[in-house]
């Protein structure tokens, strides 16, 4: 064996710049004779602009430009588009009709939709004269009602889009409607809860950045997951071809879906460059983060669960209102649909029907958020399971297991269209029992119980789909004695070099300061799809290894000289080229210096990954003040096989850290009259440290067997999986109060209150 | 941020002189820089407190102590004297905002900002406090008017805050779970004169004195003395974060354990 694994925990090469403050953020590029822009935006959550006169701003010291709606017309950028077409499932009927897609314009054109939405960018020398002159515009709207409630949406009284008059932009449905009306038809039982996935942010600690320049062709600097789509939708709304735009995107502090999709600042700094002749840059502060960040979840879903009388799932039925925003962004509708999948679960329940409506809502666009969908999906399916069990006065987890799909049922092709391949249910299930000391829980409730406080546990079970739904790309070259991975994933924190360079360094005993690492520069790697989906490992590691195959193959030829062996009996192992038979062996890193190979490859997956898992969470209450405590947190997982415990670790707790927000403190909040309460981290709560006990976590790993490393994603459990299980818990421990179920997040103030009102 | 001028007091007297008009005194400045950056506040000048080394100390008087407004909250949590005369002050001062911001606040600049929110105007006001200033002695009764309004006239710079000793404080605070200021703060403090409870945080008017606590707990020091007393939800803020009713019942749970955990 060479000097590096899978399973070996290597710190991470990223780490030594960035804790040095050595870091390269889209703000740390400077250029010079650089301008600012300032983005004036909309106070209204709906409104006409009777008039916009910037006559004063301009004039202004320092100011170079404003631009405005109006000015689209004469050289703008054309309107953002909803890039994602609403998938067809198996048996979809009825089929999807016509997706109401309004077209954003890159500045608003005679009417606001949202708070927060662009109206003006003033570009000047400096950031305070920018700022001088975005208060010298003088604008009169008229304000027109807003809506924000989507069961209000719906009743039509306040339409957003003339061509939508109910709001509704469109009505999806996924899985059996038939089948599962006859599953409910012969159900003892029906269980039925409806539960809100509230409005967070993705709260990224780095903010939206863009660093626009027009040198000929158009180059923009920012922050992105996916710099090759970027660009794509740039060359389309510049109306230039795809080679005139270069994205560049370098360190990302932190992105999980927010800076996903393009946004109108990447448009309007270029935009803003070509017409100056000078790089311009925007900068995003907090508060314009929390008005113009596209925003995650907020969805309202009624599940319906139909049982035999032994307490088989016979069907399952969803009914989801998903909020667009006021306009669909470019991913808006990925999340309240692509992933209904999820609503399967780990359970053999026959028939599912799903459907899905998506609201305009005065409010900025909702898109892609760790997980996309699934979280959503899973959230509502483990609180029905456990609400189900609890009304069946059955055990939530001999409920389960009931219906638990075992490994003689894999493969298995779910109602909704996936093909699970792997994983065992049960086992995972019954390892987070031990582990979390399920025996013993009930001595535990009753010590809290002695020093005045509730004791809840709770679980969610669950298997997402991974890395199935598109392709990715990487080459490796060995040049100049080194080896360097281009790749087509884009790394916002996880430690993609440390991931790639690993890969090499097992496969070719290359030591890891000798291998490079590009990412993230449209013109230096030729294609991509970029991260997003749990997918990079995966995708982009299945890619490497198809291209380190090709660059063994490529430099074969040239060991066989060096071994004076005949190319046929020359075969590569554990890192060396060795003669067929003999011990004559030539390290690989030997042969380095003399090579000149590159190898690339594109891996487009057969199949999903399906990692599964069981969340425990044990929180005490105090019911003098509604306080939640979370005493333990226990992870078992089946992420198929490990390449970096660091790594994997650090996106358990991140996603868990996440998941926990948003399940007990995290939401955004708009006024009735669409103003935005939470714009600022005084009113927007994000989850500290010190709210959260270590989290445990144990592997309970079966091969993946759709890619070549059997290795399955680990980015979007954990966000996915702590909302049902906290919340699981807290629900268990408010028994005593007969308390059925409260909505995310659970604020000491609303557990409190349902404690009241049970009395 | 807008420009103004910036000036930086030699003197009090000199402090006291300048801070006139849209002029503006900044201490730690923890509230006040925030402010300007985010365009909320536009001062002519700035009077800067923070060459005064007069201002900064702790002295121990009387049983109780004298701390310079420009004493920091991080100096109070930490003040050998502090904690002997009034344990319950030095907890205070440990637990406002984060370790920045008790670093470079100051109590004079918190107790002059009178933030409805903020911890050292429930101290004060508890403890019977007397404001010093370039002008004269204020008691905290007197001192907090209302939602960032003080007794402070213009040109008065508050120069020191007396603490007598109580017998017996606490402090204790309910967090609003995002900013991390008293959502409501409960200050209770046994004295020679009598109990005194006020409450931060929760108010519609700012800083209060609970009478029906202070009536109760005279009659017996202990957390059970509150049990049947009322908290009436009427001039209490409701906002997303905590309605009026749960601020109320909060009052109530807070009073109690200061009481049981005053010392």
């Amino acid at each position: 064996m060479g000097e590096h694994a899978f399973g070996q925990p290597l710190t991470r090469l990223e780490d030594d710049a960035l804790l040095r403050g050595a870091g390269r953020f889209s703000d740390d590029r400077r250029l010079p004779n650089e301008a600012r822009a300032v983005v004036l935006r909309s106070p209204h959550a709906h409104a006409r602009i009777a008039s916009l006169d910037a006559t004063a701003a301009m004039r202004l010291p320092g100011v170079l430009a404003v631009l405005t709606g109006e000015d689209i017309a004469v050289d703008g950028p054309g309107p953002v588009i909803s890039e994602i077409n609403l998938p067809s499932f198996p048996k979809v009927r009825p089929p999807p009709g016509p997706v109401r897609k309004p077209e954003q314009p890159v500045l608003a054109q005679g009417r606001v939709r949202f708070v927060g939405e662009p109206v003006a960018m003033i570009v000047a020398e400096t950031e305070d004269a920018a700022r001088d002159a975005a208060e010298a515009i003088e604008i009169d709207y008229d304000v027109l009602p807003a809506v924000v409630d989507m069961s209000k949406a719906v009743s039509g009284d306040t339409a957003i889009w003339p061509e939508a008059p109910d709001n509704v932009a469109f009505e999806w449905h996924g899985g059996d409607p038939e089948a599962t009306k006859a599953a409910f038809a012969k159900a003892a039982h029906v269980s039925r809860l409806t539960v809100v996935n509230n409005r967070i942010s993705g709260a990224a600690v780095e903010t939206r950045i863009a660093l626009g320049v027009y040198d000929g062709r158009y180059t923009l600097t920012t922050g992105t997951q996916m710099p090759h789509g970027i660009k794509a939708t740039l060359a389309r709304m510049l109306k230039v071809e795809p080679g005139q735009v270069r994205v560049i995107s370098e360190d990302v502090g932190g992105s999980f879906g927010l800076k996903n999709s393009l946004y109108v600042e990447h448009a309007l700094v270029l935009w803003a460059a070509k017409r100056l002749g000078r790089p311009v840059r925007w900068v995003s502060d907090r508060a314009e983060a929390f008005s113009s960040d596209y925003a995650a979840r907020d969805n309202l879903t009624t599940v319906e669960l139909a049982m035999d009388a032994d307490g088989r799932f016979l069907g399952l039925r969803v009914d989801t209102l998903a909020a667009l925003g006021a306009y669909i962004s470019p991913k808006g509708l990925t999340s309240p649909v692509n992933n209904s999948p999820a609503y399967a679960g780990v359970y053999r329940t026959p028939a599912i029907h799903v459907r899905v409506r998506g609201i305009f809502t005065n409010t900025v666009s909702t898109d892609v958020y760790r997980g996309a969908g699934r979280p959503e999906a899973l959230y509502a399916l483990e609180r029905t399971v456990d609400a189900a069990a609890r009304e069946t006065g059955r055990d939530p987890i001999a409920l389960r297991k009931l219906n638990l799909i075992q490994p003689s049922d894999l493969p298995l092709a779910t109602p909704l269209g996936l093909n699970y391949d792997s994983g065992h249910f049960e086992q995972v299930l019954d390892r987070a029992l031990a582990e979390a000391r399920h025996k013993s829980y009930p001595a535990r409730r009753d010590d809290s119980a002695v020093r005045g406080k509730l004791r809840g546990f709770g679980f969610a079970h669950l298997c997402e789909r991974v890395a199935g739904g598109w392709s990715e790309g990487a080459e490796l070259r060995i040049e100049n004695g080194k080896a360097t991975v281009y790749a087509g994933t884009m790394a916002n924190g996880q430690g993609h070099h440390t991931f790639y360079a690993h890969l090499v360094a097992i496969k070719l005993g290359l030591k890891l300061e000798e291998i490079g690492f590009v990412q993230g520069d449209t013109d230096k790697i030729a294609d991509g799809h970029g991260t997003g989906g749990s997918a990079s490992l995966v995708l982009g590691g299945s890619a490497l290894h198809g291209a380190i195959e090709e660059v063994i193959r490529k430099a074969k030829p040239q060991a066989a000289e060096r071994l004076e062996a005949a190319e046929v009996d020359v075969e590569f192992d554990d890192g060396s080229f060795v003669v067929a038979g003999t011990d004559r062996r030539l390290p690989f890193s030997d042969l380095v210096k003399d090579l000149k190979v590159s190898g690339y490859h594109h891996f487009k997956p057969t199949n999903h990954t399906y990692p599964n898992g069981c969340h425990v969470a044990e929180v005490e209450i105090d019911p003098e003040t509604g306080e939640i405590a979370i005493q333990r947190y226990l992870v078992v997982h089946d992420f198929g096989v490990i390449l970096n415990p660091l790594l994997l670790k650090g996106q358990i707790d991140g996603g868990i850290a996440q998941g926990l927000g948003q399940a007990l403190m995290e939401r955004i909040v708009y006024g009735k009259d669409g103003q935005l309460l939470t714009g600022s981290l005084m009113d927007y709560q994000l989850p500290r440290a010190a709210d959260f006990p270590p989290i445990d976590f144990v592997s309970c790993p079966t091969p993946a067997p759709s890619n070549p490393w059997g290795v399955k994603g680990c980015g979007e459990a954990g966000c996915a999986a702590a909302p049902p299980a906290v919340v699981n818990a807290v629900i268990d421990a408010l028994q005593p109060y007969g308390v059925r179920h409260l909505d995310m997040p659970l604020t000491p103030e609303k557990v409190w209150r349902a404690m009241q009102g049970a009395r | 941020m807008y420009s103004f001028e910036y000036q930086k007091a030699g003197s009090v007297a000199d402090a006291a002189k300048a801070a006139t008009g849209e002029a503006k005194l900044v201490a730690g400045g923890m509230t006040l820089i925030p402010t300007l950056k985010l365009r909320l506040a536009q001062p002519s000048k700035l009077v800067d407190l923070g060459g005064l080394k007069d201002l900064v100390g702790i002295k121990a008087e009387g049983g109780g102590v004298t701390i310079g407004a420009m004493t920091t909250h991080a100096a109070v949590a930490s003040s050998a004297e502090v904690k002997k005369a009034i344990p319950a002050l030095a907890a205070l001062a440990a637990g406002i905002g984060d370790p920045a911001v008790r670093n470079r606040g100051t109590i004079g600049g918190s107790v002059a900002n009178n933030d409805p929110a903020a911890d050292y105007p429930a101290a004060c006001v508890a403890l019977g406090a007397t404001i010093v200033t370039s002008k004269r002695k204020i008691t905290a009764d007197d001192f907090f008017k209302g939602l960032f309004e003080t007794a402070l006239e213009e040109g008065e710079v508050i120069t020191a805050i007396s603490f007598p000793a109580p017998e017996k404080a606490a402090y204790m605070k309910f967090r609003n779970p995002a900013s991390r200021y008293a959502l409501v703060g409960v200050f209770v403090a046994k004295t020679k004169g009598g109990v005194r409870v006020a409450v931060t945080g929760a108010g519609e008017g700012g800083v209060f004195r609970k009478k029906s606590f202070e009536e109760a707990l005279g009659k017996s020091f202990a957390g059970s003395a509150l049990d049947g007393v009322k908290v009436d939800a009427k001039g209490l803020n409701s906002d997303i974060h905590a309605s009026a009713d749960y601020r109320a019942h909060l009052i109530k749970v807070m009073a109690k354990r200061a009481v049981d955990a005053a010392k």
